[in-house]
């Protein structure tokens, strides 16, 4: 009976498995052969070019102040809607539904939305004009800001992405039986205190899944910072972009890519570890 | 002093009323026990005395103090859920230790407390262990620790052993009763089972379809039912009910006159079992059993009584034969009477 059972798992989920390994794998082996190919043979030139650039430690500081500003807060703002939706007794899916829309749109046009709002001629400027708050158009979005630039391309990305971190936490919200958290009442568990010591815990595995999946979409950030920011906001995989269509140089481009597929894989790694849940501490 | 005082409560889920004006009066310190069968109601007063549910009307005082509008945590009680709501990422020392940090007592009392309540339930060998690794039973016990732990002026219990064996749940049972007693708790204690309900209550509510039935001590719902609900649901087998009509104040079976409280009408004749005795001659009420039981302690027969199912508990030593006509003598002071057509309870004439 065992031995039987044994490979059924595996055979189940080998269609799976070969089409995965013949779509992603393959071209993912070529991407890092290509990142390692010099003129002659295995080389690292690549990685020396990609680390040689002027902008490569800009991006690499950008996109990691990105990520660590975008997504704590992404998580924590999330936190705060799931619970006040979990809460709903009415009107519950509706909420849900309206704060899921910027799911729908697309990153370059979520980032041309707020272009539209932020540029020169923006609605935000004209806004601040018509109060009198201004004198004339302000640059946002220039080089000589730099942290107006930054603060934009965050708050577009925390507008455009932090629904899915809502949609993780909700489902993972819905999991946890209301008992646990009566129970703490009952025996005086302020809201907070129930909120830090039993919902927090309890919603782990979800936050852990979020997490993982919003760094590593962070890592990828792009659209929103081209459509924004242009170069002036060099971010990794705008790099990336830049070395394959304009630079025409794919191996500086494959070299970006593995890098950041290695910061994306330490980061989820580092999440596993640190907020792995014990099977036995499970409901 | 909490008492607790249940004014005329009502839940409405929807449009299925689910407790229709009940209403109960624990005196400080009681033990009252809630009996009744699935779905009638029970985790639902529970859980308004609670707080954890908003009653529709009625009010909820507890020593004293209305707390209808109050959160749970300012009502003063603990509780044991009936799915025990154990937290699945505390050890079983925090489980219990829950109560007492949120009191901001000291570690040591803390470790006092809870050393306590865990070797009186008999978990103390896992307080390191979680809760996944411990079995239904083991559980259950971990959310009473977790209860008593605390020691409440107020303890609401939700069928707290109906997961233990037989032998464990009678020593729970006993030690809980004189943990409970020492302490003074008020004490509203969920059960369907009745022996848990009759070994254990001061005063057992019997409730049925979102209303209490009768309230009053473990003997006075067995002799006296106030319905006939009360009757077949108390007792081992539980009471018998045979359809008689009474006419000028007597009602007969077969040769036997009994007197009825009623002039006239429809009644049902309650009998428990055990109140019947075998007549040595045959005469009285004629019984014919089909099946005989030993239990041991006695003998259980069923038949019929006027072509009515009966069940009769028989000294073990009776020679009764199945397919024989036996005759019944009974004690009309420890009948009942139920009006056929309310199913309640005549006072006795
Ligand atoms: N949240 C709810 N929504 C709708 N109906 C409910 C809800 N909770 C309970 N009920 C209904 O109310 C009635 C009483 O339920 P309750 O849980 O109080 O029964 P109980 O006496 O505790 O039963 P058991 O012995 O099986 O635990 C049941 O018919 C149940 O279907
Ligand atoms: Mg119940």
């Amino acid at each position: 009976m065992s031995s039987r059972t044994s490979w059924i798992p595996y055979a189940l989920i080998a269609p799976s498995v070969l089409f995965l390994a013949a779509f992603f794998l393959v071209p993912l082996v070529q991407t890092v052969w290509l990142s390692f190919s010099g003129d002659e043979g295995l080389s690292l030139v690549n990685y020396q070019r990609m680390a040689g650039d002027l902008n490569f430690s800009l991006a690499i500081q950008n996109t990691f102040l990105l990520t660590l500003v975008v997504v704590p807060i992404q998580v924590a703002l999330a936190l705060v809607m799931a619970t006040m939706v979990s809460k709903l007794e009415k009107g519950r899916d509706i909420a849900l539904w309206i704060l899921t829309i910027p799911l729908g749109i697309s990153d370059l046009a979520a980032g041309l939305a707020w272009l539209s709002l932020l540029q020169n001629t923006g609605y935000l400027n004209s806004a601040l004009y018509a109060l009198g708050i201004i004198p004339g158009p302000v640059g946002w979005l220039s080089q000589e800001t730099p942290w107006s630039l930054f603060a934009a391309i965050a708050m577009a990305e925390i507008w455009r992405a932090t629904a899915i971190v809502l949609v993780i936490l909700i489902a993972g919200l819905q999991l946890i039986p209301k008992e646990f958290s009566e129970a703490a009442e009952i025996f005086g568990a302020q809201p907070w205190t129930r909120f830090r010591r039993i919902t927090l815990p309890l919603l782990k595995p979800s936050l852990q899944s979020a997490l993982i999946l919003r760094t590593v979409l962070a890592f990828e950030v792009f659209a929103v910072v081209y459509a924004l920011g242009g170069r002036n906001f060099p971010v990794l995989a705008g790099e990336a972009y830049t070395w394959q269509n304009e630079n025409q140089n794919y191996g500086v481009a494959a070299a970006y890519a593995v890098l950041i597929m290695a910061i994306s894989l330490a980061a989820t790694a580092l999440y596993l570890r640190v907020l792995r849940t014990r099977p036995e501490q499970l409901p | 002093m909490a008492d607790i005082v249940i004014d005329r409560v009502v839940k409405e889920f929807g449009s299925f009323r689910a407790l229709q004006e009940v209403s109960l009066n624990v005196r400080d310190g009681e033990f009252v026990a809630l009996l009744g069968p699935s779905g009638c109601g029970k985790t639902t007063l529970l859980r308004i005395i609670a707080g954890l549910e908003k009653q529709d009307s009625g009010r909820i005082v507890i020593g004293g103090r209305d707390v209808s509008e109050l959160a749970p945590r300012k009502r003063g009680l603990a509780m044991v859920f009936q799915n025990y709501a154990v937290f699945p990422h505390m050890t079983v020392f925090e489980n219990v230790a829950f109560g007492l940090r949120m009191q901001k007592v000291t570690q040591d009392e803390v470790k006092r407390k809870v050393e306590r309540a865990a070797a009186l339930l008999h978990i103390e060998g896992y307080l390191d262990r979680y809760p996944a690794k411990l079995s239904g039973g083991q559980r259950q016990r971990v959310a009473v620790a977790r209860a008593l732990a605390v020691e409440p002026a107020v303890l609401l219990m939700d069928e707290p052993l109906s997961n233990l064996d037989a032998l464990l749940r009678l020593e729970m049972r006993t030690e809980l009763k004189a943990v409970l007693r020492e302490a003074g708790t008020t004490t509203i204690y969920v059960t369907h089972d009745q022996t848990e309900a009759m070994g254990l209550a001061d005063r057992i509510a019997v409730m049925y379809g979102g209303r209490i039935d009768q309230i009053g001590t473990p003997l006075e719902v067995y002799a006296t039912p106030a319905t006939r609900f009360v009757g077949g649901f108390l007792g081992s087998p539980p009471m018998n009910f045979i359809k008689v009509r009474c006419a000028q104040g007597t009602a007969r079976i077969g040769d036997t006159a009994l007197p009825c409280p009623a002039a006239g009408g429809e009644m049902e004749l309650g009998l428990r079992g055990e109140d019947a005795s075998l007549a040595s001659n045959g005469s009285g009420i004629p019984f014919d059993v089909r099946v005989v039981e030993p239990m041991g302690s006695h003998l259980l027969l069923t038949g019929a009584i006027d072509g009515q199912l009966a069940r009769i508990v028989a000294p073990p030593t009776a020679t009764v034969t199945a397919g024989e006509r036996v005759g019944l003598t009974v004690d009309p002071a420890r009948l009942t009477w139920i009006d056929g057509a309310t199913g309640r309870a005549v006072a006795r004439a």
